[in-house]
């Protein structure tokens, strides 16, 4: 047993996650035009997202499946309670102001709902009963729909999504999915008229970026404009004129990755998807190795949750995707979503560090 | 836990592994579609997206260049530029454009002109475009805005140059104006000409000559920010400054004129006959073209439009007048050339009747009883209308309307100032187009330049000038020379010839100058009073021409009939008579008598010109001045 296993660190997460943070600071310092405030700001929100790693893994998985139903409901509470008393940034109640720190009760659902899913899943063996199925999505329901309420459409769509892969993962039928996409299906009408006029405006835009230039439509052309510049090579580390010039806007957050794209080209792309992907790749096979239902369904969950934050934030830089607020995970400047993340694969690395070596 | 663990476990298992493997498939499309799209933006819409990235962040600005300045023949500064500070504001730089134009009014006075003029720029300019808020900051005010400056997002201050004609309202008739480009100058103008300029010639020599005056805008590329402001400056393409103009005009005999003129309405073009070069171009009252500069106010315009005096209107490029008895010394040599014997006399008993009729048409000394027997020589030197009306009704309509037209009367002249008018030379035919006959009595009076025959000024001074230089005729031209400012190299404008009148014989010109000498030196001459005591030799001929038709048993005293009932003063002259140097024609409106109001102005241009200078005034010929405010 070495140090990382008495740590409880899987090593070859933490490398890699470790790596991936460095690039991330290099590219928010150009991205945030070089200031030095900001990237001691995010060093120390890093700091304390490794702190947090570390601290989670020496939780036991059979602590965190006792603790789920609880960080489930706690997180419950505090989404009912940023409607009635949250403060209200940008025309979204999301915050909840606790006197020294601010943060989005809708981070705690985010690991909260894997594992309250996962919890209720392994009450009994896959694949889940249709009646325990029925209760989960129930159980979802209520979260995702206060967080849409905030507005905070992003987020409800990653949590509705991270519930989802859960339910996949257990096993939840063909049948089964099938229906729920007929259902879906049949109430994308609904939800489009329960829309907000902006949320609309921004699906519209996916289809048509060039319909309002100056409105909408300019995060998205000022963000392909710096990506499709990049070019092959890049335009080199500090050289994103996009991102310098005050064009491309939310640079150091939810738009890093066009700076990043328009600075190391497509070479630096492929290497940073082959980071994240072995990142990914390295989760799912901690999900795969797990040892009972519980800990298989939140490393599955976590992994893909993980998977959707990436794709989806490229998928919106890349004018693939509407444009949601989801940062581009440990690289976007911005605090709870990178304790959150920082948490989660503690919990994968305590799954994984915790099984009882009896096969391998 | 219910049923057999070991047989859950195993199918648990089977069951979460190959959802792994689902889900292993699933991400491997959706990375691949986002590579895809990676890929597709960054290499085959690279060049696409490249480019868009540079618009974005460079952004060329305009420097307007300097614009040509006007001197007279001998380098008297007619219009130059001086730097103005201007307030000018960015609109894309300004969050809220209500609050800093009320915030600027603390500072600077903006009135509601300025308002109305920024306003209208804001439609039709770029708003990333420095846009001129406030002309002509006073330095009070200058101060008072860079303390402020601070809060004040989005305004500059910049020096400008500005048009500006340092003798005022000298010239203005030849010269024009400039004034800020208007909708109407947009739909005509390359746009790619003016970038970063404001200014336009409206009128005159400014207008006519705007290609060579305005120069070249020059580019500054700058890397610019989203919020259009400028960071650093990566390539300059200088301006290249607007070539200058040396005009024939010469302003001591422009303000001799309009001196002369004082505040009486009227024209005077003098002409080098020798080459068409226009020495004097005045018309009076004249106005300040200063105020047009930057878009006169609507008070000082109404002012002007107002004004019975009409100052806006160019009389001499526009002003249409009967020649009256100017017209004399033409129809003569006209009869000569046709084979009239000058010798031949006529008695003029103070009226003409036509054959068969019983209307008299008077001579206009018909209360002494007449001239008497006259001929040609007397007919001219004493202006004897019943000579001409018989020579009129000799010739015929025809032959009177071919010899003006030979002399260019009825078609412009070709000057090289925009807007130019002709006058009118009436013929049967013009007649019958307005369904009218024409009746002999239009005939006779046509002898004496009445009736419907109209001349402009220009067109009188040039059919003069083309009587001094043996029928040789010339494009009128404002401008003598262009010099290019870097290399002060002048290039002179080749005289541009005219039409040329055949004459068959040159005896019948001398005859007609001689007359015309007579007519100033003889002391029965119409024009003795202005040139007898010439230290060189005049030829002239006076025309007093009727505005509106007296009754013929009426008395006309000048001093006593209502002014705006008065005839028309007019003057034709050249001098030296012998090898004319100039040739002038001056109107005077409702002046009185030709030869006692427009002759004695027009032998104060001739001094202006044939005489040396006072000391005083001595400008060194072909030196001009240090010319300010040249492009470096």
């Amino acid at each position: 047993m070495n140090n990382w296993q008495r740590w409880h660190i899987d090593r070859p997460l933490f490398l890699a996650l470790s790596l991936l943070s460095v690039v991330g600071m290099f590219v928010l310092y150009s991205a945030s035009g070089e200031n030095s405030m900001l990237m001691v700001r995010h060093t120390l929100r890093m700091a304390l997202g490794f702190a947090v790693l570390v601290g989670v893994a020496q939780i036991r998985p059979e602590t965190l499946r006792r603790w789920s139903p609880y960080i489930f409901a706690f997180g419950l509470v505090l989404l009912v309670a940023v409607l009635a008393i949250g403060s209200v940034t940008l025309g979204a109640r999301r915050w909840l102001n606790l006197g020294i720190i601010r943060f989005q009760p809708a981070e705690i659902m985010k690991l909260g709902m894997p594992m309250m899913l996962a919890w209720l899943f392994a009450r009994d063996s896959l694949p889940p009963k249709t009646r325990y199925i029925g209760l989960g999505g129930a159980i979802a329901l209520v979260p995702i729909l206060l967080i849409a309420k905030q507005p905070d459409l992003g987020t409800a769509a990653l949590i509705l999504g991270s519930a989802l892969t859960v339910l996949f993962l257990a096993g939840m039928s063909w049948r089964s999915i099938l229906a729920v996409l007929v259902l879906a299906a049949m109430g994308a009408p609904l939800l489009w008229a329960h829309l907000h006029q902006y949320q609309r405006q921004r699906i519209a835009t996916l289809l048509d970026p060039t319909s309002d230039p100056l409105g909408t439509g300019y995060h998205t052309i000022q963000s392909m404009i710096a990506v499709g510049s990049g070019g092959f090579f890049g335009k080199g580390w500090l050289n994103s004129s996009q991102a310098h010039l005050d064009f491309l806007p939310e640079s150091s957050t939810d738009f890093i990755f066009a700076v990043f794209a328009e600075e190391f080209g497509f070479l630096g792309i492929a290497m940073l998807f082959c980071l994240y992907l072995f990142i990914i790749g390295r989760s799912l096979l901690i999900a795969f190795y797990a040892q009972d239902t519980y800990t298989r369904l939140l490393a599955g969950g976590l992994a893909l949750t993980f998977f959707m934050y990436f794709f989806v934030n490229i998928g919106m830089v890349s004018g693939v995707l509407p444009v949601v607020g989801v940062p581009l995970p440990l690289v976007s400047y911005g605090g709870s979503a990178t304790v959150t993340l920082m948490a989660a694969f503690g919990m994968l690395m305590s799954v994984h560090t915790h099984r009882k070596i009896i096969t391998h | 836990m219910p049923g057999t663990p070991i047989k859950d476990y195993l199918r648990e298992s089977r069951l979460f592994n190959s959802r792994i493997l689902v889900v292993v498939a699933i991400i491997t499309f959706l990375v691949l579609v986002l590579i895809g799209r990676l890929a597709y933006l960054q290499t085959i819409d690279h060049k696409y997206y490249a480019t868009l990235s540079n618009e974005n962040s460079i952004n060329p600005v305009p420097i307007a260049p300097v614009r040509g300045l006007i001197f007279d023949r001998n380098g008297v500064v007619l219009a130059e530029n001086y730097p103005v500070l201007t307030l000018e504001i960015v609109p894309n730089q300004v969050k809220n454009m209500k609050a800093l134009l009320s915030e600027l009014g603390k500072v600077v006075t903006l009135n509601p002109r300025d308002l109305r003029n920024f306003y209208r720029q804001l439609r039709e300019k770029p708003h990333f475009d420095s846009l001129v808020l406030r002309n002509n900051l006073t330095e009070e005010e200058a101060d008072r805005f860079a303390v402020q400056r601070y809060k004040l997002t989005g305004a500059e201050l910049h020096a400008r140059l500005e048009r500006y004609y340092p003798q005022g309202a000298l010239a203005v008739a030849a010269l024009g104006y400039v004034g800020r480009i208007s909708e109407s100058n947009t739909k005509v103008i390359d746009n790619a000409d003016y970038r970063g300029i404001e200014y336009i010639g409206k009128l005159g020599v400014e207008a006519s000559y705007e290609n060579v005056l305005r120069g070249q805008s020059g580019i500054k590329k700058v890397e610019v920010n989203a919020e259009g402001r400028a960071i650093r400056t990566l390539d300059r393409i200088p301006p290249v400054a607007g070539e200058n103009l040396y005009l024939n005009l010469d302003a001591r005999l422009q303000s001799a004129a309009e001196q002369a003129l004082g505040d009486r309405r009227g024209a005077v073009v003098a002409i080098d006959p020798r080459n068409g070069g226009v020495l004097a171009f005045v018309s009076t009252p004249s106005y300040d073209p200063n105020q047009f500069v930057d878009g006169i106010s609507t008070t000082a315009y109404k002012a002007l439009m107002d004004n019975t005096d009409r100052p806006l209107l160019n009389r001499a490029l526009d002003g249409r007048y009967a020649p009256g008895s100017t017209i004399k010394p033409f129809l003569g040599l006209g009869a000569l050339e046709g084979g009239l014997n000058p010798n031949k006399t006529y008695y003029c008993p103070g009226w003409y009747s036509l054959p068969g009729s019983t209307h008299r048409f008077h001579c206009w000394r018909w209360r002494e009883g007449g001239h008497g027997v006259v001929d040609l020589h007397d007919a001219i030197v004493e202006s004897c209308d019943v000579y001409f009306y018989n020579l009129a009704v000799h010739l015929g309509i025809n032959r009177i309307d071919s010899i003006l037209n030979e002399f260019g009367f009825g078609a412009r002249t070709g000057v090289d100032v925009p807007g130019e008018f002709r006058g009118l030379v009436p013929s049967p035919a013009w007649k019958a187009a307005h369904g009218l006959p024409w009746y002999p009595g239009e005939t006779v009076i046509m002898g004496v330049g009445q009736g419907a025959v109209l001349v402009t000024p220009l067109e009188l001074a040039n059919a003069t000038a083309m009587l001094a230089d043996k029928g040789v005729g010339f494009q009128p031209r404002i401008v003598r020379a262009i010099e290019n400012p870097t290399t002060r190299v002048l290039t002179y404008l080749k005289p541009v010839p005219g039409h040329t009148v055949a004459l068959s014989n040159m005896n019948d010109l001398k005859d007609i100058v001689h007359d015309m000498t007579d007519v100033v030196s003889s002391p029965r001459g119409t024009g003795y009073v202005m040139g007898h005591d010439a230290p060189y030799k005049i030829a002239g001929k006076s025309g007093t021409a009727q505005v509106k038709d007296m009754p013929a048993s009426a008395s006309y005293n000048a001093k006593k009939v209502a002014e705006n009932l008065r005839d028309n003063a007019v003057f034709i002259a050249f001098a030296p008579a012998g090898n004319p140097r100039i040739a002038v024609a001056v109107i005077v409106e409702h002046g009185g008598f030709g030869g006692e109001v427009a002759g004695p102005i027009a032998r104060k241009v001739m001094d202006a010109y044939l005489l040396p200078d006072p000391p005083a005034l001595a400008n060194a010929p072909g030196h001009p001045r240090q010319a300010p405010h040249h492009a470096g």
